[in-house]
């Protein structure tokens, strides 16, 4: 991937996220709806998702449950709180007003750690409602005006969010794709929700704005349609650019919301300030002041499973790997970093396991079906140089075909026998005498010439030759 | 005309038939509903087998509920599965909920057979029920004067011995103020006591469902049927119903009944006179009359009308002709929105729904949303500092006797003084309760109110029932 360069003649960047991520309950927020993604239309409705008259919400206990579980694995404070009505008029906001929270959010005051320790404070993590979703057919722009006819399908009204408002505290377009890779790694460990950008059930909205060091923060936009990981950078790049060149040719940055275009890779004006809805917020009248429990919040705590910076780090120095280089990444992201463990345990080498299970195992899920011993042994026929690591990568392949078995009888099924070093001494003799022009510029000190030796020992052994070895032997009898 | 316990007791013994009584009922609106105006939907034809199923199951031996056989009429602002709920207001015209409103559950479960569906003020919105979009109801006791609202048919209904009992809903008054001018017992339970679960919003936390009956007993029976616990409504208070038949005759020997000194002026002289008799029959039983003050009571009234509109601003913004109800189709989305409710909200609760967005509005807020909410505070705290030295208030329901037609339609302000004693306990989340006491002017009927604290239905109760004997 590449990184737009820095900003020009020293402009900053300033970056705040809003993520909504749709949580992973049976039901509805405030009904025994079902919360299921992908049904028939208007399948999973009842008359408070439809926001029917005389219709009222009642509070899902599990939506609260996954909101806590959100808020402390983002150390936020999980605190009393209160709901809200956010008021205005559209066809797929049934009740006219969105149930969520304002000033009283349940989780506050958190952070989340990026690579390098990069501390980006989170401000909240508050509850609310999803709104239905509308498609609109005929016209050009793919919006409710200019065209012709619109459906919506309430399925998704009333599904539990949390919008996770960042500070802004993020400063290149690299930690913000960082911040949302991590808070969805977050989200999928505590398992709060499936958190696929691509289905809708985790969105981006981001706060762009630039300054100069030194100076208070720019007017900010906030970029809506950000739906991957990718487009979370490349819509911060344009942004910041557009921004930075508007000023630097006299203009001024309006707030206001923006909407970014994939296709295109640009962000256009969807809404003014000056246009925006007045809310009219108020305290919901319909609910009661939740007051969680502070040993419920507790049990809640004691519940959450070890966070994935935390396994990265103790993966990483299990196996002697960087903590935020991508091995550790890969593997704990699929949750194999308990299998590396167990491979590790029946004697496996440490850097080896880690890097075949991030290498190979990429479609095994978090309990691969290879036997942890058997991989163990892989790795340990490859360290001392009983296969080449060329064999090692073909038995390998044999070895999570067949789901596991022992992997000696496989190389020698496979033709791998080993060859002894006297062997191979005999072989690097002989390559020495038959490349004499070779072995005099190795001598010299032109590594370049290595090749055609080691190649020369490779070709007589048939493949059979360890590399490391015969480079080893090679550089022995240059020093003698 | 036939007392509630009286039709449950006589039909669940078999000495009365079900279906006899809701033909007496029927016959009754036969003979005056074309005047009185006080249903937008009578339903027979259910009622009739209903009643038949009731008969049937005392036949054969099955138990029956509470309210076995009695023909009550249910407000238009009530869910009732299948069955058109207008709130007398167009924009709803045609709607059939797909769901029962809890306490239509509960009176079905507890044997009732639904008559109708009574008319009121659009969305609950009125003193008299002339903000109806299907027409005002007359008051039975004459047809010159307003019903009171907004639950005018419901209180008509019992007075005109229509249903045996009926249900309103009261969010500043619209049960004890139409109670007080049709004759008839009218409560406003605590809030939470009865489920709102499937009553049309118009002001969430102001609103409460409550009975209209003949006597104080009959109320008592009925709110133990309609009250408790409701999950499917957050605010419901998470206690059993209440036990009230119970306490009916306790009487009132050694209660300490407050009486307010700073009452807001402006009633007629006839009603201040009842309520005078009404501390001296209560004094002759037994209790003391204590004098209080309600200072912020002056300010209820401007509070209510901020926070109410300000509900229903939110509460009615749903009626964009987006996916039920009315719509008037136009060229564009917010054309639409604005056809459909131009044409479909009247007057009054479009006056209301600009009043509460406004109050909400950016900029506002403070100045009139936020200090309403310490007004209710406020009152609150004069509530609970005046409960330290009585058990119940006793305040006029009503200013004055039912008022002619078209008396007070021009003038806003004088139809929201109908409700200056009633406003404060929906401010303050308490139970009242009017009891008629006499009549006044042009002999039309006074009725007086109870007032208790938070929770306080047997004190409110024993009292009504005392003034009910002493009548």
């Amino acid at each position: 991937m590449s990184d737009v360069a820095a900003l020009p003649n020293g402009w900053q960047l300033i970056v705040g996220l809003e993520v909504h991520v749709e949580l992973a309950t049976k039901t509805k927020m405030f009904s025994a709806s079902a919360n299921r993604f992908g049904d028939e239309p208007n399948t999973n409705i009842d008359p408070v998702t439809l926001g029917l008259p005389g219709a009222l919400p009642v509070l899902n206990q599990h939506a609260i449950e996954l909101a806590m579980r959100i808020g402390l694995a983002l150390n936020c404070k999980v605190q009393p709180c209160t709901f809200h009505r956010k008021n205005y008029f559209y066809p797929d906001l049934p009740k006219a007003y969105q149930i969520t929270q304002y000033d009283n959010p349940l989780n506050v005051d958190g952070h989340l750690m990026l690579p390098g320790e990069v501390r980006i404070g989170i401000e909240r993590a508050h509850l609310e409602e999803d709104t239905g979703k509308s498609t609109h057919f005929g016209g050009s722009s793919g919006r409710i005006h200019g065209s012709d006819y619109s459906l919506i399908d309430f399925n998704r009204a009333g599904v539990p969010l949390v919008e996770i408002v960042s500070r802004p505290d993020i400063r290149t377009s690299e930690q913000a794709r960082q911040y949302v890779a991590e808070l969805r790694s977050i989200l999928l460990a505590v398992g709060a929700s499936d958190a696929k950008m691509e289905e809708g059930s985790m969105r981006c909205d981001v706060n762009v704005s630039v300054h100069k060091p030194g100076t208070p923060f720019g007017t900010r936009c906030e970029i809506k349609n950000v739906n991957s990981i990718r487009s979370v950078g490349r819509a911060i790049d344009y942004e910041s650019r557009r921004q930075v060149d508007l000023i630097e040719s006299g203009g001024t940055i309006r707030q206001e919301t923006r909407h970014w275009d994939d296709s295109t890779g640009r962000t256009e004006t969807l809404r003014t300030k000056e246009d925006a809805d007045d809310y009219r917020y108020f305290l919901e009248p319909d609910l009661v002041p939740l007051i969680p429990d502070p040993e419920w919040i507790e049990a809640v705590r004691a519940a959450l499973p070890i966070l994935p910076a935390a396994r990265r780090l103790a993966l990483a120095e299990l196996c002697g790997v960087d903590k935020d280089g991508e091995s550790a990444l890969v593997v704990v992201e699929r949750g194999q970093d308990d299998y590396v463990g167990a491979v590790i345990s029946a004697g496996g080498d440490p850097r080896r396991a880690v890097i075949y299970v991030q290498q190979a195992f990429a479609e095994q899920g978090a309990t691969p079906k290879v036997p942890a011993k058997d991989l163990a042994a892989l790795t340990i026929l490859e360290r001392d140089a009983k296969v080449t690591s060329t064999q090692a990568k073909t038995l390998l392949t044999d070895l999570i075909e067949a789901g596991g078995g022992d992997v000696l009888a496989m190389a020698a099924k496979r033709g791998f026998e080993t060859l002894d070093t006297s062997a191979v001494e005999e072989m690097v003799d002989a390559a020495i005498a038959a490349e004499p022009g070779a072995w005099q510029k190795y001598c010299n000190g032109e590594d370049k010439a290595l090749g055609a030796l080691v190649g020369a020992v490779m070709k007589s052994s048939k493949g059979k030759a360890d590399g490391k070895v015969i480079t080893a032997l090679l550089q022995s009898k240059k020093n003698s | 005309m036939q007392k509630l316990v009286e039709i449950a007791s006589g039909v669940s013994n078999g000495s009365l038939s079900a279906s006899a009584v809701v033909e007496q009922h029927l016959a009754r609106i036969d003979v005056r509903e074309s005047e009185i105006h006080a249903f937008n939907l009578v339903t027979a034809d259910q009622a009739r087998l209903d009643a038949a199923k009731v008969d049937a199951d005392v036949k054969s031996g099955k138990k029956v509920g509470a309210l076995a056989g009695v023909p009550i009429a249910v407000k238009d602002n009530m869910c009732t599965r299948g069955v058109e709920t207008t709130c007398s207001s167009k924009i709803l015209q045609g709607w059939k909920p797909p769901y029962d409103a809890t306490v239509v559950t509960k009176l079905r479960a507890a044997g009732a057979i639904i008559i109708g569906k009574t008319n009121l003020d659009e969305f609950a919105m009125g003193s008299s029920t002339e903000n109806s979009a299907f027409g005002p109801t007359k008051n039975p006791h004459d047809i010159s004067r307003v019903p009171g609202g907004s639950s005018g048919g419901s209180a008509a209904a019992v007075a005109a011995g229509f249903a045996a009992a009926s249900l309103g809903s009261d969010t500043g008054g619209s049960i004890r103020q139409p109670a007080a001018l049709c004759g008839v017992v009218g409560v406003k339970p605590t809030y939470g006591v009865v489920s709102r679960y499937g009553l049309v919003a118009f002001a969430s936390s102001l609103d409460q469902i409550g009975p209209f009956t003949c006597d104080v007993r009959d109320a008592a029976t009925l709110l133990e049927v309609i009250s408790g616990h409701d999950p499917l409504d957050s605010t419901s208070i998470p206690q059993p119903a209440p036990s009230l038949v119970s306490v009916l005759e306790h009487g009132v020997a050694g209660m300490r009944i407050g009486r307010v000194t700073d009452l807001p002026e402006g009633c007629e002289a006839d009603v201040l006179e009842r309520l005078e008799s009404a501390f001296d029959a209560l004094r002759s039983a037994g209790a003391t009359i204590v004098d209080i003050k309600l200072p912020s009571i002056q300010y209820c009234l401007t509070a209510y009308y901020l926070i109410a509109p300000a509900e229903a601003s939110s509460n009615l913004a749903r009626y964009d002709g987006v996916r039920y109800g009315n719509r008037v189709d136009a060229a564009d989305l917010n054309s639409m929105y604005a056809a459909t409710r131009e044409a479909g909200f009247g007057e009054e609760v479009k006056r209301r729904i600009m009043l509460g967005t406004y109050a909400l509005s950016a900029g506002y807020y403070d100045a009139y949303y936020g200090k309403a909410l310490k007004v209710r505070r406020l009152i609150s705290d004069d509530f609970a500092r005046a409960y330290q030295s009585v058990d119940t208030i006793l305040t006029p329901t009503s200013p004055s006797v039912a008022f002619e037609f078209g008396s007070k339609t021009d003038n806003p302000l004088a139809m929201y003084l109908c409700d200056v004693f009633t406003i404060p306990t929906n401010l303050a989340g308490h139970p009242a309760m009017s009891v008629p006491f006499g009549t006044g002017a042009h002999s039309m009927p006074v009725g007086v109110q109870v007032l208790a604290p938070t929770l306080g239905e047997q004190a409110m109760f024993k009292v009504a029932a005392e003034l009910e004997r002493a009548s």
